[in-house]
């Protein structure tokens, strides 16, 4: 049996998901458009289940992207997830809202059980209300009582399932039917017809004790003061991106170590030949480049899911909404941006709660250019090859204020661009708000828990196919040229270096390096070469910026494998020293103060991630939003490194 | 008769009309409807988003989306 839940926002229907479903849930599409449709298993008397999670909706009527699947599911029996019965939760302290939405959803006359959730909240509010009269007035529903949070009523809901019962064409709303979705005057009359019988309803069901939770007004006081409510919010973000900075590189670097020590492991174990190398070479860095970014992924996400748990981040939503509308965002806009600072994909993917069209294409535009965690190893490698270790003041670090300005660059140029945005794209559709601020609660650390598997999951399987396959693309193109270019031109190179006198081992060296420059990849940096030259880059740079399609972070490897070849004469120096001795053909150095910045402010603005690319397609239904923000980010990371370069040299 | 935007904090109003407009069914669905007694809570800073208590729950709207909401005075509580 296919099971639906469906639900108000805020009523804890997802904690209702993971209490009946567990650890049995599998992220995966709805037909034909973007939203996650969250799948679980449930097992009652020897039967299996599946129990689908809808997106949180006020009414059967959608306001956002989010919630159209909620419509089309439910109001056409031969979509392909139409249930076979539907359980909807409900805030119990909370009926008479909530009543509107459960009684359009009975009156689609399927089997469905009413869980009145969070009965704890109910109570202390002082409100009681009768189950035996909520029965005669929904009397084809199973009713049952839960406190999801607490983890209480799952073998309830379970207890319901076995006892549906059949639909005999009992309806709330006598002459009900489902209007169109444009039929917005149908849908108002419904609506109001509706809320009447409600309150008529709610007279017979509920009693309540006036009285009113001061707690959540007291606190909101401050927390959206116009000077404290700010502070707060400043003080939680530097908290959090310092955990995200500092206490990620643990982990990261040990799962860097992990792969590295896997790689050398299979090549001691496998002979070699061209699969080794694709697998050393090419599949476990791509994997390794996936894994890697979990850490930061699980902080970040760890920090934002307590924010909204504990109803916190309505209030941002609340106290940033009237800064950020000026330059074409909405207040929702605000975690979207923060998420990217991660990873721009779970961010592009958090933009579905803005019901806005515009809002949404604009907040999904300019989230890449918030400084990602990919380009950390390559500002890190840059920042220490150009930029001098100096301490001023006794505390203020060089290096440290390139990385904050980089990152200040990277939300004012997102702030900028949106407002230009707002000017450019025209939609008649109006903006709306319309904003519920939940009570404050302590978080729950089970609903967490289940957030970050699904944020990992989510990043893994999406953007990991991409970064994956592009790896294998890149380690392809770059370990085979031309087959007669690539032959003339170690034969030509094996005579120069016999007649200049060379060792044998470093002949060897030098050939891997002509045979790279003759890969087909190596072909690409050169031909880029004339076009990046005014930034101060050469064609190993070429090189980098291309591999960094994959992720931006392959720059850092690539650079390595560019290096690795070139010969150091036996001794085996870092990385960053052999940068720091690569000369261009007169004589000066590659890596200076200009050359260097404009590379960083090429990173910082360029649309170097394919897997976020393919996230804007799917989300924006169109190439033309993914090929714009190419273009544009293109554009502007080229302007600006190139003024970086002229103004630094 | 007053506009929403227009009520100061801390005073109780009840709904009159919701003028045309295509947030009207969504402001509905929320419940702001037609002689729903609720209270102005608190504002953002710099002309900001309103909270309002609508008895069971709390929703906030833009200062434009509560000028859409037409609104008396309950005077017998004040």
């Amino acid at each position: 049996m296919n099971i639906a839940l469906l639900g108000n926002p805020n009523t804890g229907k997802s904690s209702v998901f993971n209490l009946l479903t567990g650890m049995r849930q599998k992220v995966g599409n709805f037909p034909g458009i973007t939203v996650d449709k969250k799948v679980g298993k449930i097992m009652t008397s020897g039967k299996q289940h599946s129990l689908i999670d809808f997106p949180g909706t006020y009414s059967l009527y959608p306001r956002s992207v989010d919630e159209e699947i909620v419509y089309s599911s439910l109001s056409n029996d031969k979509s392909a997830d139409y249930p076979d019965a539907v359980i909807v939760v409900l805030d119990a302290s909370n009926l008479e809202r909530n009543l509107l939405f459960f009684s359009q959803v009975y009156d689609l006359q399927l089997p469905t059980i009413m869980v009145l959730n969070m009965t704890d909240l109910a109570k202390k509010r002082g409100k009681r209300y009768g189950i035996n009269e909520i029965q005669k007035i929904f009397p084809e529903s199973v009713i049952v009582e839960t406190n999801a949070r607490a983890g209480m009523g799952k073998h309830r809901i379970l207890d319901a399932l076995s006892k549906l019962k059949k639909r005999d064409g009992d309806k709330f709303l006598f002459d009900s039917q489902v209007s169109s979705l444009d039929d917005h005057l149908a849908q108002e009359d419904e609506t109001k017809k509706r809320f009447d019988l409600i309150k008529k309803a709610i007279l017979l069901i509920e009693e309540k004790k006036a009285q009113n939770d001061s707690f959540s007004n007291k606190i909101d006081r401050i927390l959206i003061h116009r000077f404290w409510g700010y502070l707060i919010f400043t003080l939680i973000l530097i908290t959090i991106f310092q955990f995200v900075f500092s206490f990620a590189s643990i982990p990261m670097d040990l799962i860097d170590g992990l792969f590295m020590n896997f790689s050398n492991w299979i090549s001691s174990c496998m002979s070699e030949g061209p699969l080794l190398d694709l697998i050393t070479d090419g599949i476990i860095p791509g994997i390794g480049g996936v894994i890697i970014f979990i850490p930061q992924i699980v902080i970040l996400f760890f920090f934002i899911s307590i924010l909204e748990e504990t109803g916190y981040l309505s209030r941002v939503v609340f106290i940033m909404d009237r800064l950020v509308r000026p330059i074409g965002l909405n207040g929702r806009s605000v975690v979207p941006l923060l998420s990217s600072a991660a990873c721009a994909i779970p961010g592009i993917m958090s933009t579905r709660t803005i019901s806005n069209w515009k809002e949404r294409i604009i907040t999904i535009m300019v989230a890449p250019l918030i400084s990602c965690s990919a380009r950390i190893p390559v500002y890190t490698l840059l920042i220490a090859l150009v930029i001098p270790n100096k301490i001023f003041f006794g505390f203020i670090n060089l290096q440290g204020i390139v990385l904050f300005s980089l990152y200040v660059l990277g939300v004012l140029s997102a702030l900028f661009v949106a407002f230009i945005l707002k000017h450019i794209i025209t939609v008649k559709e109006r903006g709306s708000l319309m904003l519920e601020m939940p009570e404050y609660r302590s978080p729950n650390f089970r609903n967490i828990v289940f957030v970050l598997l699904e944020k990992v999951k989510l990043f893994v399987w999406d953007a990991g196919k991409i970064i994956l396959a592009i790896s294998i693309i890149l380690w392809a193109l770059a370990s085979y040229g031309p087959t007669d270019r690539v032959e003339n031109a170690i034969e030509n190179a094996r005579l120069e270096f016999v007649e200049q006198g060379y060792t044998n081992n470093q002949i060897e060296k030098q050939i891997a390096l002509v045979e790279f420059e003759n890969s087909y990849i190596g072909i690409m940096g050169k031909t880029i070469e004339p076009i990046i030259k005014p930034l101060g880059y050469d064609w190993k740079i070429g090189i980098a910026l291309i591999t960094s399609f994959a992720a931006r972070e392959v720059f850092v490897g690539s650079m390595a494998t560019i290096y690795a070849i070139e010969d150091d004469g036996g001794e085996n120096k870092p990385l960053i020293e052999k940068m720091r001795k690569s000369k261009r053909p007169n004589g000066a150095p590659v890596y200076t103060l200009a050359s260097g910045v404009s590379l960083m402010v090429f990173y910082a603005f360029a649309m170097q991630c394919m897997a976020t690319l393919a996230v804007v397609k799917r989300e924006t239904k169109s190439w033309k939003w993914p090929i714009f923000q190419v273009l544009y980010m293109g554009i502007l990371a080229y302007l600006a490194s190139w003024i970086t370069f002229i103004i630094l040299s | 008769m007053k506009v929403l935007s227009e009520i100061d904090n801390g005073n109780k109003v009840i709904i009159r009309r919701i003028k045309e407009s295509s947030l009207r069914i969504n402001l509905l669905e929320m419940g702001f409807m037609e002689g729903k007694s609720i209270q102005v809570l608190y504002r953002a800073p710099f002309n900001g988003p309103i909270a309002f208590d609508l008895g069971d729950y709390v929703i906030s709207l833009r200062v434009d989306e509560a000028s859409l909401i037409l609104v008396e005075l309950n005077s017998e509580i004040l």
